[in-house]
């Protein structure tokens, strides 16, 4: 009975979803290594090397993971709060964050040059300027979707098809380098340590102090389960939607900056693309229902890093990136269909019916 | 009361749609007369290039009817067109893959449907694991570019090439020949699907189905619907539409690579919005998602009239219109919300 009892109270946490696939990705990894005959552990091998261009860096998968996966997670903050208030998704984010690349990088190479290894303006205004423009497209979105009661992904699908294209336009279709050492640090390393990991784990650490500290998590989860009721019960439900929309476009800003800076450019074409999808994919992954309604933004987090511990595994193994998402899209499948209600009810059925028989 | 009530709300929406694409044309035939836009070839070139597109968004509509979204359709029609290049390179008979492909579409939307319907998975997810799924069969089947030549298949080549000639509306070119209008076959499959689509949502019990459902699902099923096996009914005749609608594409591509038809799931999303389909379901026609196709089509071809327009606009034109429409619909929800 005991040991029944606290199986099913591992089973009921609403993060074990999101930590069992995690570390069935990782059992997968240490179980390839022992196939190859490769120390087991190298997976979590944490070690210090030596670079020519960023001097002592930490190195390892894990590191690679964490550093890779910080756009998704801080995408994913975002995202899950957009989920939960509205109920839709925001499947604006990549091409948000390709058009705060392009802007940024144009305000500090100038309009027109391709490449560029002096600023035209301080590199603080360019980030500033990108991260606002994020700010205004969520803005955007928001206002259809809680003023105007638009469908959210027909809203965000709007910015979808333009953002990339005024980046495009606003980089005058060129690929535009900025060359400059301090633009750089966004997407290197601050120490040993990768920044965009620093970055993403302030976006979570201030994020989730507000949620913790203010009502507004809780606002935000009434507004997703009945929007009516939290009206009548006096919570302004249009502004929190139109509130989380404006959180969504800004962390798609600060994604798009640090997948600027990491490869120094902006490449309107390939910057965010899909990225919209492995958000959403990381909130579902996270166990978080599309249905709006409670969230849980570590399960969020969690699923982010799933899905680039995926991508990496994959990698590792030999898939080349053309072919990973045939894998992606099976173990998508096959963790959203165990949750799926029909399967949890039957399993609830015959779970009552064994205790009826033991009763018996 | 029955026919007055018909005239408002979406039956305007659909009017609007039409007249826009009529002052979107007119507009085109002002500016770029001079270019050739007048010509009876220019909107068969739309319907050309769009034949594809069309067949994707009339299965489309049915999915946005029962308020779901299959958005794995891009994906979807790359995996078909490699499938077709690389059968007819291995030297298989184009009639043996085109019956491949459509069983394919029939499976493939089966399982989307079995996962929606019967599962009660969000559509949304189902449908994106399958757009990485097919984006990602794709590489698997082959990486390169795979092109169709006379010499693969000959029969394919003779499909993609024949001309149905139009006996009105041609014109004399600068050299003096009569240039008479043409369509491509492709544009007769995707027209007869179009009129097809109508038919069945207008006067079939599944048409109707499909509307009920969206409208609201807990009461179709107490009507007695099947309110599951219609579901999976339309993914099944979403897939079948883009598998259809793949062949189309691949006749005017005749090429398969990984990156064909990339955003094209968008479009058709658009395309159907903008004529008056809802993403919440019930609501919308299958003659306004084509008019919406028709639209991109036309600012698309404007564009490139033009030819000194940067290639970004035309997206930048649909975005901005689908902003206008969206708007307007909004509007007039709110005004009938306002007369309960």
């Amino acid at each position: 009975m005991k040991k029944d009892s606290f199986w099913k109270r591992v089973t009921g946490w609403s993060l074990f979803l999101p930590v069992v696939s995690l570390l069935l990705v990782m059992a997968v990894n240490i179980i390839h290594d022992i196939a190859v005959g490769a120390n087991p552990l190298s997976f979590f091998m944490i070690t210090l090397r030596q670079t020519t261009g960023n001097g002592t860096i930490l190195y390892g998968r894990i590191i690679d993971i964490l550093n890779r996966g910080s756009e998704v997670a801080i995408l994913a903050i975002g995202m899950t709060l957009v989920v939960s208030s509205s109920a839709g998704t925001d499947i604006s984010v990549g091409s948000v964050m390709s058009l705060c690349a392009s802007f940024c990088c144009m305000l500090l190479a100038g309009y027109g040059v391709s490449s560029a290894t002096t600023l035209a303006c301080p590199l603080i205004v360019g980030i500033l300027a990108g991260i606002l423009l994020g700010v205004i497209c969520g803005m955007f979105n928001g206002t259809l979707v809680a003023y105007f009661g638009i469908q959210p992904m027909v809203a965000t699908l709007i910015l979808y098809s333009a953002a990339r294209a005024i980046g495009l336009l606003l980089c005058n279709d060129l690929i535009v380098y900025v060359r400059n050492g301090t633009f750089g640090i966004f997407g290197g390393f601050l120490g040993v340590i990768p920044t965009p990991v620093v970055i993403a784990a302030i976006c979570i650490l201030v994020m989730t102090l507000v949620l913790k500290k203010t009502a507004l998590g809780m606002y935000i989860q009434s507004v997703g389960i009945n929007g009516r009721a939290s009206r009548i019960a006096g919570l302004n439900s249009k502004r929190i939607i139109f509130l989380t929309y404006m959180l969504c476009g800004l962390f798609a800003g600060i994604a798009g900056i640090v997948a600027s800076s990491r490869i120094t450019s902006a490449d309107s074409n390939n910057i965010g693309l899909y990225f919209e999808m492995d958000a959403i994919l990381a909130v579902a992954l996270g166990g978080n229902s599309l249905g709006g309604g409670k969230f849980n933004l570590a399960g969020s987090i969690i699923g982010a890093y799933t899905i680039q511990a995926i991508t990496t595994t994959l990698y590792a193994l030999g898939v080349s990136s053309t072919q990973a998402p045939v894998f992606k899209a099976v173990i998508v499948i096959l963790i959203v269909a165990i949750q799926a209600p029909p399967l949890k009810a039957y399993m609830k059925r015959r779970n009552m019916a064994k205790q009826v028989k033991g009763a018996a | 009361m029955g026919k007055k009530t018909k005239l408002n709300g979406h039956t305007i929406l659909l009017l609007i749609t039409i007249a826009l694409f009529i002052v979107l044309y007119a507009g085109g035939c002002i500016a770029y007369g001079s270019k050739g836009f007048t010509h009876l070839q220019t909107f068969l070139n739309i319907l050309i290039t769009n034949a594809g597109l069309i067949c994707v968004t009339c299965g489309l509509t049915i999915v946005m009817l029962t308020a779901g979204i299959d958005i794995s359709v891009g994906a979807l029609i790359a995996m078909d067109c490699m499938i077709l290049a690389v059968g007819m390179r291995s030297g298989m008979n184009a009639i043996v893959m085109v019956l491949i492909v459509l069983l394919i579409g029939v499976a493939f939307g089966m399982f989307q449907g079995f996962l929606v319907g019967y599962l009660e998975i969000q559509p949304f997810i189902v449908t994106m694991a399958g757009m990485f799924f097919c984006r990602g069969m794709t590489a698997v089947i082959c990486t390169d570019q795979v092109s169709i030549t006379q010499q693969t298949s000959a029969m394919f080549y003779a499909w993609a090439n024949a001309k149905i000639n139009i006996p009105f509306g041609g014109y004399i070119n600068s050299k003096g020949k009569y240039m008479v209008p043409y369509i491509r076959p492709s544009v007769v499959i995707a027209l007869l699907l179009l009129i097809l689509t109508f038919i069945m949502l207008r006067h079939t019990k599944l048409g109707r189905s499909f509307y009920a459902i969206g409208g609201n699902a807990v009461s179709a099923a107490m009507m007695g619907l099947n309110v599951k096996q219609i579901k999976m009914k339309a993914y099944m005749l979403s897939s079948i539409f883009c598998s259809i609608g793949a062949i189309c594409y691949c006749l005017n591509t005749m090429a398969g690579s990984v990156s064909q038809a990339l955003g094209l799931e968008m479009d058709a999303i658009s395309s159907a919005v903008i004529g008056g389909t809802l993403l919440t379901g019930g609501v919308g026609n299958v003659l306004g998602s084509f008019f919406g196709v028709l639209i991109n089509g036309t600012i698309s071809s404007i564009v490139k009239t033009n030819g000194k327009l940067a290639s970004s606009w035309p997206n930048i034109l649909t975005a901005a219109l689908l902003f206008l429409f969206i708007v307007i619909q909004s509007v007039f929800a709110m005004l009938r919300n306002r007369k309960k």
